[in-house]
């Protein structure tokens, strides 16, 4: 789990790895050595004030770099809220997040239809899968790629999360609320799992996105 | 001499106060004194005005483990943990500059937290606006709702609850009030007073600047009025992500030991808590202006001392832990000086490299202000405006569907939905779920509730029995969700002391204040007071903002506001006594006046504790306090929130001498509308209304009766986003 200053959400995901059955650590964001590491996860929060754009500067941190060579490795990743915006400045996943349409903060909770790897999501935006109860809550949410991009996302099976039909809350293409890379091992969402793993809380549906993470899931 | 009389008047200080001063110093103050002076002695500062009445003010409580004079109040909730909390206003920042005054009002009171070592884990906020037809009104609530959310997102505490009232006496002096929440473990905590001769001074967090000078201080000692554009530079410019690497910071270093003493930079920056601390601990300090680290290089000795650079830190060191508390810092990327070290003198000097530029008896500073008595007159009316919204004859359906729409009582979900209600994992009730706010605790193995609320047309109706109203609101709305009380904090927001009006409606309020707080045996462990609240149409309605903290044992026995199931009973509990003085129906109507019915306490105090142990039991579906717009719009609520109708009969309040109006939309404490199973609420002494099911609300109410389709309902009371748009 790294951490950098501006991290909110780290602790919560620290917990929702263990819930999931996984062992977790915060890592510093000036450590460089991941070995012994099996997943990364990216938290959310506002990484170094998110000053010039969200997650732009966290990518040039030291640990960023050993998580690239981590994601390079084929060893999974899980970036969150912030974590996804900094994997795609970082040029580990594909597109880029804008300020919501609305342009204001979102805290919401809403549905997700999940495509796990290997299914390529259905064009008609999965009517039929699994719908997950997770909050999101973000500013800068709208995910945004050239039309080719997005065509070619949908087409290898690369949107990972989708928001449930009329629950887009930012204005995303394509509902579009999580990708993960073309070999599958690096995947970002803006909605928090880590926040729906205890039904006191809201839902536990995000403890599965966890599981899948720890291996205890396929 | 003339120069100097000129100069201390512009400053805010009387003749009489610059004589004093005088006196005490035993000759004329230099600039850098004059300056200190000017803002310790502030109303701000010094509750020249009000320290008198909160004399008043019960403060001893078995779980009290911090009381007023700390940065913030603290109570035991068992475990070896404390709760922390505190309310601070913001109020003349943010009629200036809304965002930036909101968003370092939340920093402002997240530092006062975690200085006592308390990790901040919720906001709340009480807000005020004008009307919402007014373009300024629209234009202050939206930045001041960006600006909490801006921070508070930022800085990953939750914001997980609050209330938003809009009346015609805030359109130009509106209020923000923030509330922090901490977790400290009780062995952690540390207080503000400065101890040690020889111990160093150490200045940490973000560099010192000319923003804000005499911020704070002198925007919230003097009436809002023309030319207030002038005063923006004086509005603080907040950064969270510099507060969150000094809270995380702060909170490494008291882990570790390593701080004798830790103090917030608040209002007056550095003269404040440098004298607050030196004050507390009976001790002198010595600060060096030429080793502060500076923003700008040229700045004057006495802008240095006074200036309001947000997201800073003093601390009190033992000289050899110096190096270890600069090494956490640099981890943290956050700044850190040694500026001063603390004597036996107990003076304040403030050196410039070698030259002594001020120096001061601590005593004189901090504690020598004169207190004022306040001449308090009642008025001999109602001096506020009444503008009638609604047309006399309209039926009962449109005054319900004109109350659930109206803003202060519709869904505020377009203000919660901006804040991050949910990081830290803590919270069981979101906003508009349940009448208090709910954190779980699982370190203590139990939970804490929070209620914060200020009704100041009722309060402004009478000032007494409003402020009553406004504390018993908190209580039954933590007894709604099992809670029982541990302690209260409060903000009084009110107009010029000076006046005698405004006196009369302090001295009332705190009395009130007194006597609720007695009568529930809740000690007041904090409290923060902000007068001078006047525009030039005159002051706004006394607004005293009570917050209250709770402790529950489960939190999964946790009532929300929505009825239970369909067939459920639906009953009323409590000395509910409803009238429409002072109501937002009378409000509507352009009916206001003063008065108010006076509420029997111990009644009240009662029937919380049949509720919190129903609660606590799991013997209703659903409990919320009767409020704003009477039992209509609580009963509408508590169908909109669950999606069912219901059918209810109010002829039990026509038996008590209700009319159809009053019992429909008269307001008053004491009430609790519960559903649930009918015998078990008839064990609990509550009365039977009527019972949940179809689509419509149903209200018998004689000739008043009404019906309104849910949906209809539900599109009224969610119709804020739409104003807004």
């Amino acid at each position: 789990m790294l951490q950098f200053p501006g991290s909110c959400d780290e602790r919560d995901a620290l917990h929702a790895c263990s819930l999931a059955g996984g062992e977790a650590r915060l890592v510093w964001h000036e450590e460089r050595d991941l070995s012994g590491i099996d997943a990364v996860v990216v938290p959310g929060g506002f990484s170094y004030g998110d000053y010039l754009r969200a997650g732009a500067i966290a990518r040039f941190s030291p640990a960023m770099e050993a998580v690239a060579e981590h994601a390079a490795a084929g060893k999974p990743v899980l970036g969150i809220c912030n974590g996804f915006q900094v994997l795609c400045e970082a040029g580990l996943l594909p597109g880029a997040l804008l300020r919501n349409e609305g342009m204001r903060f979102v805290c919401r909770q809403l549905e997700l239809v999940e495509s796990p790897l290997g299914t390529s999501s259905p064009p008609e935006r999965g009517e039929c899968a699994e719908r997950l109860s997770i909050p999101a809550k973000h500013g800068e949410g709208r995910y945004w790629a050239p039309e080719e991009t997005l065509d070619a996302l949908e087409r290898s099976g690369q949107v990972a999360y989708r928001y449930a039909p009329g629950q887009n809350p930012n204005g995303s293409a394509r509902d579009i609320a999580g990708v993960r890379n073309e070999a599958g091992n690096v995947v970002g969402l803006m909605p928090h799992p880590e926040h729906a793993v205890d039904p006191l809380t809201g839902s536990t549906d995000g403890l599965r996105v966890f599981q899948r993470l720890a291996g205890v899931l396929a | 001499m003339s120069a100097g009389v000129a100069k201390h008047r512009e400053l805010g200080l009387t003749d009489a106060e610059f004589a004093l001063i005088c006196e005490k110093l035993g000759r004329e103050p230099n600039d850098v004194e004059l300056a200190m002076f000017s803002l310790l002695w502030s109303e701000h500062c010094a509750y020249k005005h009000s320290r008198k009445l909160l004399r008043r003010l019960p403060t001893e409580g078995e779980r009290v483990l911090m009381g007023p004079g700390e940065n913030a109040g603290a109570v035991d909730v068992g475990g070896g943990f404390a709760v922390a909390f505190k309310v601070e206003s913001h109020n003349h920042p943010s009629a200036v500059e809304p965002f930036e005054g909101a968003a370092t009002g939340v920093g402002g009171i997240l530092r006062d937290v975690f200085a006592i070592g308390a990790r901040p884990i919720a906001i709340l906020d009480s807000l005020r606006f004008g009307e919402l037809d007014s373009a300024r009104s629209r234009h202050l609530l939206d930045g001041a709702v960006r600006g909490i959310g801006h921070y508070g997102n930022s800085i990953g505490v939750p914001t997980v609850g609050g209330e938003v009232y809009f009346e015609e006496p805030y359109e130009h002096n509106c209020l923000v009030n923030a509330m922090c929440i901490g977790l400290a473990r009780t062995s952690e905590m540390v207080r503000a007073a400065a101890a040690g001769v020889g111990n160093a001074v150490v200045l940490m967090g973000a560099s010192t600047g000319r923003d804000g000078i005499g911020g704070a201080s002198v925007l919230a000692s003097a009436e809002l009025g023309e030319g207030d554009e002038a005063k923006r530079p004086t509005v603080q410019i907040g950064d969270p992500f510099e507060e969150s690497k000094l809270l995380e910071c702060c909170l490494e270093l008291l882990g570790k030991g390593l701080l004798v003493s830790l103090q917030d930079l608040g209002a007056a920056g550095l003269t404040s808590s440098a004298g607050e601390m030196a004050s507390a601990g009976g001790v002198g300090i010595d600060l060096d202006v030429a080793r502060v680290p500076l923003r700008e290089a040229d700045m004057e000795p006495f802008e240095i001392m006074v200036s309001e650079s947000q997201e800073r830190m003093l601390a009190v060191v033992e000289p050899d832990r110096v190096e270890e508390v600069r090494a956490i810092c640099e981890k943290w990327q956050t700044g850190s000086a040694e500026i001063g070290v603390v004597t036996g003198s107990g003076q304040i000097r403030v050196l410039k490299d070698d030259a002594v530029v001020g120096e001061m008896p601590v005593e004189a500073l901090v504690d020598g202000c004169p207190l004022y008595d306040l001449a308090p007159a009642a008025p001999e009316g109602w001096i506020y405006g009444n503008r009638a919204m609604l047309d006399v004859g309209a039926s009962p359906e449109d005054e319900l569907l004109a109350l659930l729409a109206a803003p202060s009582i519709a869904s505020k979900r377009w203000v919660f939905e901006q804040y991050d209600a949910i990081v830290g994992s803590r919270t069981v009730r979101r906003p508009e779920s349940a009448d208090a706010a709910v954190l779980q605790l699982p370190e203590a193995e139990n939970a804490i509730a929070v209620s914060i609320d200020g009704n100041g047309r009722r309060v402004a109706c009478d000032p007494y029995a409003g402020t009553v109203e406004a504390v018993l609101e908190c209580a039954q709305n933590l007894a709604c969700v099992g809670a029982e009380p541990l302690g209260l904090t409060n903000c009084l927001n009110f107009g010029n002391p000076e006046k005698p009006t405004t006196a009369w409606q302090l001295d009332r309020a705190v009395s009130g204040l007194a006597d609720a707080c007695e009568a529930l045996a809740v000690p007041v462990v904090g409290g923060n007071v902000s007068l001078y609240n006047e525009g030039p149409d005159g002051p706004i309605y006394p607004t005293p903002v009570v917050a209250m903290v709770g402790e529950l044992p489960d939190p999964r026995q946790v009532a929300g506001i929505g009825f239970g199931a369909e067939g459920d009973a639906i009953a009323l509990l409590g000395p509910f006594a409803p009238a429409l003085a002072g109501s937002e129906l009378a409000k509507q109507r352009g009916e206001l006046a003063m008065g108010l019915p006076q509420p029997d306490v111990a009644a009240v105090a009662a029937a919380c504790a049949k509720v919190r142990e129903a609660v606590r039991a799991g013997l209703v579906s659903s409990a919320h306090d009767v409020s704003d717009g009477g039992l209509a719009c609580a009963v509408a609520e508590s169908a909109i929130a669950a999606g069912r109708g219901c059918r209810v009969d109010l002829q039990p309040l026509r038996d008590r001498g209700c009319s159809p109006e009053e019992a429909l939309f008269g307001e008053g404490g004491g009430g609790f509308l519960l559903s649930g199973d009918l015998a078990t609420l008839e064990s609990l002494g509550a009365v039977p209304l009527g019972e949940v099911g179809g689509t419509t609300i149903e209200l018998a109410a004689g000739d008043r009766s009404l019906v309104v389709g849910l949906a209809t309902a539900a599109g009224a009371w969610r119709s804020l986003a739409e104003l807004l748009a």
